[in-house]
């Protein structure tokens, strides 16, 4: 079994290659297209902005490797821009496409203005449910309600309201904190960084990739 | 309001945790890893490694104890002390931190602060601000771990470093930091109320109702605490509840 993570030049990835080994994964940082494809599970990490993640994809030439990859239904994980590249597009710096493997877009992070909110929003918060089952999910056996370690300012709403699988409150506005789409999840939060909860979910990833 | 972080700032010499007075009359106590492992088993929110030193060598030399660490530590690490350039920040990320905390190099070229969030974006460059009062409601910003006055203004000094880019602002009260007498509260009041960047408030914590006064009067996002922690004063657990009794939010 083996999970490759995405690497084009985006972020700190050594937290969510610890994370992995922590769970002991076999796990590796590449680029390589038949590794990609061949792995048992991908993750696509990030931080930073939509158009330069998207720029790097392209310009690694990795955008049809990982529609290629999903096209076999094995495990895809993207945490946080990782998540957001999913969608069809970003609102952010102007309009940038994005992989499109789950209908919807990235907007600003809806904030009460009368509130003084702060964004980025840099907080731990908890993951809610609302009602939907977590079960055989990369969510399994986490807590309603777990705290979870976020850094953004941009979310992505998905167009099928059903595939949203946490809501999380910021500002008095609930945002998509959890996506999941046949085996393709998105997480907004570090899983890497949010302590026992965040490793359980990687746990489970793993898991999921050994099926 | 978001749940107030709880971070275990652990300050490091030559491979050693050590803690002061005032930043001065520095002591060994303990292994920064095997520290900063504990904190993260008993439910710390976040760390923050500082190199004591750096400012002597012009360096920092933490990023061995950062690859170590984050084999273990699965929550936020900053790293400060000594980063004086993009590539110091290339390497500091690299090894494992989230975040650098930046000080002397921000007051000598306040552009590094730009151009770092800029590159890395601002939820990873922390400004760390060094306080020291001076007379009613002003304070002055130092340098190279409170030794170097800079004749500049903290309150101005805060103000200009969230329009440059940064991030957050760690707040070291100098005249506070080691002595475990509570924190700066007029301090932290004042910049809290001049940013809108949030504010890690560290310096002076000696027990968790200190914490408690100074989230009840000033709009601080985290707190930061050495003594309460290296010396066992409190656990973070009983930290946390104090704050949960005050009906203050934290992470469970």
């Amino acid at each position: 079994m083996k999970i490759s993570v995405i690497d084009y030049g985006i972020g700190n990835v050594r937290s969510i290659l610890e994370a992995f080994k922590n769970e002991s994964a076999d796990v590796t940082l590449t680029s390589n297209k038949s590794e990609i494809i061949k792995s048992d599970g991908l993750v696509i990490p990030g931080v930073g902005s939509f158009s330069h993640g998207m720029e790097n994809l392209i310009s690694y030439d990795l955008v049809d490797t990982i529609k290629e990859y999903t096209s076999s239904n094995k495990p895809l994980l993207g945490i946080c821009l990782g998540m957001q590249l999913l969608f069809e597009e970003s609102e952010e710096f102007g309009h940038t496409l994005g992989l499109g493997l789950i209908k919807g877009k990235v907007v600003e992070l809806p904030t009460n203005d009368n509130q003084n909110e702060k964004l980025p929003h840099v907080s731990w918060n908890e993951i809610n449910s609302k009602n939907v089952n977590w079960d055989k999910t990369i969510l399994e056996n986490i807590d309603e309600g777990s705290d979870m370690y976020f850094v953004h300012s941009f979310v992505a709403q998905p167009k099928d309201t059903n595939q949203i699988l946490s809501l999380t409150e910021y500002s008095n506005h609930h945002f998509c904190s959890s996506v999941k789409k046949d085996n393709i999840y998105g997480c907004q939060f570090h899983p890497e960084k949010s302590g026992a909860s965040g490793l359980q979910i990687i746990n489970n990833f793993i898991k999921m990739s050994q099926a | 309001m978001n749940k107030i972080r709880i971070i275990a700032r652990i300050d490091v010499k030559n491979e050693f945790v050590i803690k002061g007075i005032h930043l001065e009359g520095l002591r060994k106590v303990g292994n920064p890893n095997l520290m900063a492992c504990n904190y993260y088993d008993n439910g710390i929110d976040e760390i923050i490694f500082m190199d004591a030193v750096a400012a002597y060598y012009d360096r920092n030399s933490l990023s061995d104890l950062i690859k170590e660490s984050c084999k273990n530590v699965f929550i936020p690490i900053t790293v400060g002390g000594g980063i004086r350039n993009i590539d110091d920040i290339k390497n500091s990320l690299k090894s494992g931190a989230d975040k650098v905390a930046i000080n002397t190099k921000a007051v000598t070229n306040p552009n590094f602060i730009s151009e770092a969030s800029e590159i890395f974006g601002s939820q990873c460059i922390v400004s760390s601000i060094e306080a020291k009062f001076i007379d009613d409601g002003k304070w002055e910003v130092y340098i190279d771990n409170g030794r170097e006055p800079t004749g500049k203004d903290v309150l101005d000094w805060a103000k200009h470093v969230e329009e440059l880019g940064a991030g957050e602002i760690m707040l070291t009260s100098i005249d506070k930091e080691g002595t475990k007498k509570g924190f700066d509260i007029n301090l932290n009041k004042i910049v809290a109320q001049s940013v809108s960047i949030p504010i890690i408030a560290s310096g002076g914590m000696g027990k968790s109702t200190d914490a408690v006064e100074l989230l009840k009067n000033a709009d601080i996002d985290a707190i930061a605490t050495a003594s309460v922690l290296h010396y066992k004063i409190e656990t973070i657990k009983e930290i946390k509840n104090t704050l949960l009794e005050h009906n203050i939010k934290v992470r469970k």
